[in-house]
Parts: C-alpha cells; sequence; structure tokens
C-alpha cells in the first residue's frame, strides 16, 4: 500500500495514535493501548507487518522513547511506531510473542537503558559482564570519572 | 641479579638459524664448543607454536600470515595448537574487553614454562582506536599479562607480525625475554640464599 | 560468570531427577574462524537439548563511543565492526549521513562504490568458503581461499589504501581516485575466478561426505526464519526475498542485471548454495561495470564541518552477511545524538537456538558455518 492509503487505514483502525510523515510513516502510541495495537498491526490481512527489523530506544533527557521500526513482505510497506516511556520506572509489555526477534533485542535494551519488559521469557544480561545490572550505561547521565570524558 | 645490554648492532649482524658456538679446527675435524643454555635457547626459538587466540579483525591477518602467500610455517611456527596445554607462544589479536580478561588470564595461567606473549595490533598495545570513551575496553593487555613483543597496526601487515616472531626468535636467544630474566632472578636469588 | 547451575536447574524442574543431563561450554576460545563466542549447550547424550548463547566477550561500546566523534570520524568505527565486509559498512554509513544532509554523489564515485562493495562481497564469501570447510573437515579449502583472497586485497592496497580497514568512503563519494592500474587488475582477477569457482564446486560441493554432513541438518521454515528477522543468504536459502539491493535499490543497482538467489530448501545445503551462486553474480555485475566507469569527480563538495539537521534517518543497506541498518538521531550538532547499527548477525543468531534442538552436537558446527556469524558485527 502507499503511503497516503496506509495513512487513511491507521488514522481509522487507531484513533487515539498521532501520525507524522517523513521518510516513512512515524505513529505514536500510548503505552496502554500498545499491545493490542502492536497485534492488530500483525494479524490483520490488509497491513500485515511480519518483519520486525529494528528495536531500540533513545534516551531524552525528560522521558525515554522506543522505537520500532517494521515491514511488511507482502506488500512492502514500512511503519515507525514510537512509544513515550516515564523514566524513573520505565515498563513496557513485550512483543516477543507476535516476533520472536525481539527476544534478544529487548534483552539489550533492558541492560543498556533499564527499561522493564512485563512477560518476558527470560530478561537478563546478554552483553554487558556480571555485576552491570542497574547501571545502564548508554543512558545519558551515565557517570564513569575513569573512562568517559565530558565534553 | 646480571642485566644484559641490549646492543642493537649485535642483534642485527648475526644470523637467525646461526647454531650457537665456536668452532676449533683440528687435524681431524673439529670441535665445537658452546653453552648449554645457548643450545637450549636455539632450539626453543625455533620451534614455537603459537596459541590459536583472535578475538576481532586481526585474527584475520594472523590467518594470512598463516596460509600461503605469507607463510609462517618455513619459522618453525608449523603447528598452530588450539588448546594451551600445549602452546609456546600466544598472539593475543585483537581488543580485550573486561568481560574477556579473566579469560584470557586463565589461558595464560594454563600455558606451561616457558611461555611468551605478542601483543598484536593497536588494540592489545594500548587500547587502540577504542581508548577514549568507551565504558568496556582494557587499555592494553599488558594490564592482564606480562608482554614481550608489540606489534604496531591496525591491522598490522602479515609481514609485520612475521617481523614480530623473528624479533622474539632474537630475545629468546639472548636470553632477554621476560621469562627468561625472571629465570636469571630465581637463580641468583638462590645462590644467595 | 558462568551460569551452569541456574539452567540446570531450570532444566530439570518439573522432571524426576534424571541423570543424563550435561552442560558444556563450547568456551570463549575457539580456533579464531568465529570469534569469541560462548555457548552453553545442554546434551542429553548427543543430542541437544537447549543451546544459549553468552555474548559480551569484544562489546566495545562503539553506539556509546560514536556519541563523542564527528559525522565523519565515526563511519570507520564501523569498519572493525564487521571486518570483513568493511567497505559496505562504511558505505552505509556515509549513505546515511548524505541523506541527512541532502548531498547528491556524482555518477563516478557511485560506480567505484558498486564495484568494491562487490569485490568486498567475494572476498568474504570465499573466507566463508574456507572456514566452513575448515570447521566440517577438510583443511586444503582455506588455503585456497586465501590465495583468492590475496589477490583482491592486493587490488584494495593500491586503490584503497589498506588491506583489510579500507578507510574509503566520505560521505559524499570516495576519498581518492582510483588507481590507473585498477581496471587491468580488476578484468585479470575476474578471468582467473571463474575458472576458481567450478573447482570449487568439484571440491566441496559435489563431495559426499560434505552432503551428507549439511543435508538436512539445521531446517528452518520461511515463517519461522522471517519472525526471527533472519537476513541475507542464510534467509535466502528458506525462501525468503530480503535482497535489500532488489527491493529498494541504491547507487546504480536499479541498472545493472543480476538476479536474487533464493532456494526452498531452508537447510544447511540450501545456504551453502545460496552463497555459492551469489558468487556468480557478483562477477558478473562486476563485469557489467569495469568497462563503463563514467569521467568526473570522485567527492562532492561537502563543508569541513558537517552538522546534520534535527530529525532521525535510517538506511539499509545489503552486506555479505545480510541487512545491515545504520540508525542516526540528530539535534543539529557536530556530533550524533544516538546512533544504532542493526546488524545482521543479531537476529540470525537468535534462530540458532531454533534450528539446533534436537539435532546432534557434530551438526552444530555444520549449522554455525553456514550462518555466517562474525561475532564482533553482534557484540559491537
Amino acid at each position: 500500500m502507499i503511503k497516503e492509503e496506509l495513512k487513511i487505514k491507521l488514522t481509522e483502525l487507531f484513533p487515539s495514535a498521532t501520525i507524522e510523515d517523513g521518510e516513512w510513516l512515524n505513529m505514536n502510541l500510548a503505552v496502554g493501548d500498545f499491545l493490542s495495537a502492536m497485534e492488530v498491526l500483525r494479524n490483520k490481512p490488509e497491513l500485515n507487518f511480519d518483519y520486525l527489523f529494528c528495536e531500540t530506544c533513545v534516551d531524552w533527557k525528560t522521558h525515554l522513547t522506543m522505537v520500532y521500526h517494521m515491514d511488511s513482505t507482502q506488500y512492502r510497506h514500512q511503519l515507525v511506531v514510537k512509544v513515550k516511556l516515564d523514566r524513573v520506572k520505565p515498563e513496557i509489555e513485550t512483543v516477543s510473542h507476535i516476533w520472536r526477534t525481539a527476544e534478544f533485542h529487548e534483552r539489550e535494551v533492558y541492560e543498556l537503558f533499564g527499561v522493564n519488559f512485563l512477560n518476558h521469557p527470560d530478561l537478563r544480561l546478554l552483553i554487558l559482564p556480571d555485576g552491570w545490572e542497574g547501571k545502564n550505561p548508554l543512558r545519558k547521565d551515565f557517570e564513569d570519572p575513569v573512562n568517559m570524558i565530558k565534553l | 641479579m646480571a642485566i644484559k645490554k641490549y646492543m642493537s648492532d649485535k642483534f642485527q649482524s648475526e644470523s637467525p638459524l646461526a647454531f650457537p658456538g665456536e668452532v676449533h679446527p683440528s687435524p681431524t675435524g673439529g670441535v665445537l664448543v658452546t653453552r648449554i643454555d645457548d643450545v637450549i635457547n636455539w632450539a626453543r626459538s625455533n620451534s614455537l607454536w603459537p596459541l590459536v587466540f583472535g578475538t576481532s579483525c586481526c585474527a584475520i591477518e594472523m590467518m594470512s600470515a598463516a596460509s600461503a602467500k605469507y607463510d609462517w610455517s618455513r619459522f618453525g611456527f608449523e603447528v598452530a595448537r588450539a588448546t594451551p596445554r600445549q602452546a609456546d607462544v600466544i598472539i593475543i589479536a585483537g581488543t580485550i574487553v573486561n568481560k574477556m580478561a579473566p579469560v584470557l588470564r586463565r589461558l595464560y595461567d594454563q600455558m606451561a614454562d616457558p611461555k611468551y606473549v605478542i601483543a598484536m595490533g593497536a588494540c592489545a598495545t594500548s587500547g587502540g582506536p577504542f581508548f577514549y570513551n568507551t565504558y568496556s575496553v582494557i587499555k592494553g593487555a599488558d594490564h592482564v599479562i606480562p608482554v614481550d613483543v608489540y606489534v604496531a597496526g591496525c591491522p598490522p601487515r602479515p609481514e609485520a607480525l612475521i617481523h614480530a616472531l623473528m624479533t622474539l626468535q632474537q630475545k629468546i636467544k639472548k636470553g632477554l625475554t621476560r621469562e627468561q630474566i625472571r629465570e636469571e632472578g630465581k637463580q641468583d636469588y638462590q645462590k644467595v640464599v | 560468570m558462568y551460569r551452569e547451575t541456574e539452567i540446570l536447574k531450570e532444566v530439570n524442574a518439573g522432571q524426576p531427577d534424571v541423570f543424563g543431563d550435561l552442560v558444556i561450554n563450547v568456551g570463549p576460545q575457539h580456533p579464531a574462524t568465529h570469534g569469541v563466542l560462548h555457548l552453553v549447550i545442554t546434551l542429553n547424550g548427543e543430542t541437544i537439548k537447549k543451546v544459549e548463547p553468552h555474548l559480551g566477550y569484544i562489546h566495545r561500546s562503539i553506539e556509546k563511543m560514536d556519541e563523542s566523534l564527528s559525522y565523519r570520524q565515526f563511519i570507520y568505527t564501523t569498519s572493525r565492526m564487521d571486518y570483513l565486509s568493511s567497505h559496505i559498512n562504511n558505505h552505509g554509513c556515509a549513505m546515511c549521513v548524505e541523506k541527512g544532509l541532502q548531498i547528491e554523489v556524482p555518477p563516478r564515485a557511485q560506480v567505484i562504490r558498486v564495484l568494491m562493495d562487490e569485490l568486498t562481497r567475494i572476498a568474504s564469501h570465499v573466507l566463508w568458503w574456507g572456514a566452513m570447510a575448515m570447521d566440517v573437515g577438510a583443511l586444503t579449502p582455506f588455503f585456497l581461499a586465501f590465495r583468492e583472497r590475496e589477490m583482491i586485497n592486493d587490488i584494495m592496497e593500491e586503490s584503497c589504501g589498506a588491506r583489510l580497514t579500507m578507510n574509503y568512503m566520505v560521505p559524499g563519494g570516495v576519498m581518492y581516485d582510483i588507481h590507473p592500474n585498477f581496471q587491468r587488475k580488476v578484468k585479470e582477477f575476474v578471468d582467473h575466478f571463474k575458472k576458481k569457482i567450478d573447482e570449487y564446486d568439484e571440491l566441496v560441493t559435489n563431495n559426499v561426505i560434505f552432503q551428507n554432513r549439511t543435508k538436512g541438518v539445521g531446517y528452518i521454515s520461511k515463517e519461522d526464519a522471517i519472525s526471527y528477522g533472519m537476513t541475507g543468504p542464510a534467509a535466502r536459502g528458506s525462501g525468503v526475498q530480503c535482497d535489500i539491493r532488489k527491493l529498494f535499490p541504491y547507487e546504480v543497482y536499479n541498472k545493472v542485471q543480476f538476479n536474487e538467489i533464493l532456494d526452498n530448501g531452508c537447510d544447511s545445503f540450501a545456504r551453502y548454495v545460496v552463497r555459492l551462486k551469489e558468487l556468480r553474480e557478483s562477477l558478473s555485475i562486476i563485469e557489467q561495470l569495469i568497462d563503463n566507469i563514467p569521467e568526473g569527480d570522485f567527492q562532492a563538495k561537502t563543508k569541513a564541518v558537517l552538522k546534520l539537521p534535527k530529525g532521525e534517518f535510517y538506511t539499509r543497506i545489503e552486506t555479505a552477511r545480510g541487512e545491515f541498518g545504520v540508525y542516526i538521531v540528530s539535534e543539529g550538532g557536530t556530533t550524533p545524538y544516538r546512533i544504532k547499527f542493526r546488524s545482521p548477525g543479531f537476529s540470525n543468531l537468535s534462530a540458532l537456538d531454533h534450528m539446533a534442538r534436537g539435532s546432534k552436537i557434530g551438526d552444530m558446527v555444520a549449522m554455525m558455518g553456514t550462518l555466517d556469524l562474525v561475532i564482533p558485527d553482534i557484540d559491537r
């Protein structure tokens, strides 16, 4: 589906989401209706977003944002979904039962940013050594006087 | 403890494969006079078996040095063992990070004496391109194990690695590696005690 | 440091305490083909029950480090990530910066970039072939593979200055013009290499022992491959159409004729055959382009200090292992605010557990060989 048709379809399916234009369509969702929206995006036959190719997190200094890039192998349309999270206690539902690739991506976001994924099958450290729980290195307020030079 | 001076011209002029010792001619042939230490050092330096330990990009240049164009088995490093129990020299090819440092220390401890270490590439020498602003890289492998020869480059050419191996051979023949200085120190200490 | 006791408790929970489960480490120190990968395998006799990869032994925190480097400097940290397709990684980063600044790359630079990409793809697949044959047990292909790779390294060294981590791509084009000998040497290489692929087929592909070791091993269906996010030749062996050069063409790929290789076998032998056929396709792309390099500039004019406008930019490019993604979030300064590299090996590795359950430990090596993992790419 081309971008304009996709935009119309998404606005009628998710009335509470805001959609921005760019190279790809960006859809901002709230944490509450996140999981149901993802299931609709995957299972509805006209949309069929079955290929999640990037899942990451960005630390804006007042809040965190989860970013999901997805693609459809059948229709070749892309979508970017963004969810705003609270900085002090970030929690969001997992999507690893919808796309199996999210298991590893979410473990990585958990250890680098500290986001807690509810109902994840196996949430523990993937890349950092033991003992680094809680020290989320990719946050902007990560202090390491030995190694990091403040510019 | 005796400290040997490192004289560079003496180092360059000897041929690396020469058997140590002097031949005194006599009517029925010759008599070879040498020291047992020199013969043992000569034998050890010409059959060093490297341990296969490549973590990142320098491992590809190490594999190139082992294959047919820049062959290193002409110098005696024919058999590259995968287990540290049977290896003599460990070539650290790649970056060492916080999680890998205990593994490297364990491998070094499992090797049998006498053992030598070559730090290959900029990452193993001093942290390399990952020196500033990384929270997980160890800035130089010599914070973990004692190193004999450093090779510069990112990655060093295979010829540079072979030159480093030949330098290590020369060092062994002169008795200047950390291993040998430590052994000498022990013997002097035992004499004193 | 090793979590074997926790894994044993988890695996045996709910079952009667049967003495039969063995947990082994395929440790961080391998014969240096794949890098430092630590697999904790739970076995029952010789049958695998669970495979768990432990990563992080080469985690060099490149994403955090790049937040303090300028837009011209961070490109070269990616050549150390997937060092076998270093040109292609640099190309992807340069394309992302160009997308942000909206720079037009001159046609000569585009053709040179595509030629370097395809030569790198051949070098990477040839090394994969040698390493895979060595894992399965044949030692001769390893030396044959390095013979061809040395020819490509010589070509690269004349034009780019280095053999393995060639810092050649800049935002706007390429750093220097190609050497005058480039065309002649590439044509000699193409003529020499065509006969060699037939030799490789005769030596390994048609070998009965090799076929018995890889047919039927490591089965993953098409839907599972898409769900696990697999890309590259590993996914094309299961019939997934995912070649970025065909789906979202960039540079001059929409002007050359080549086929996307798909195979429906879904096992290790299919992935092997896909990569060998891709070698022939890359040769044909090089043949079409080598005589038609247009004249002109090799680099577009850019300012000395680059500043991307505020926004987010994502580029997808096809490396030898699959789809590589560069995601830059910029706040308008001279250094990026957040960079994320989506590496192909990360998703391919997560499918290893699914593929390996129920097979024997001896088949693990054949499976990992056809997935073609480069561990610094996964750990970043």
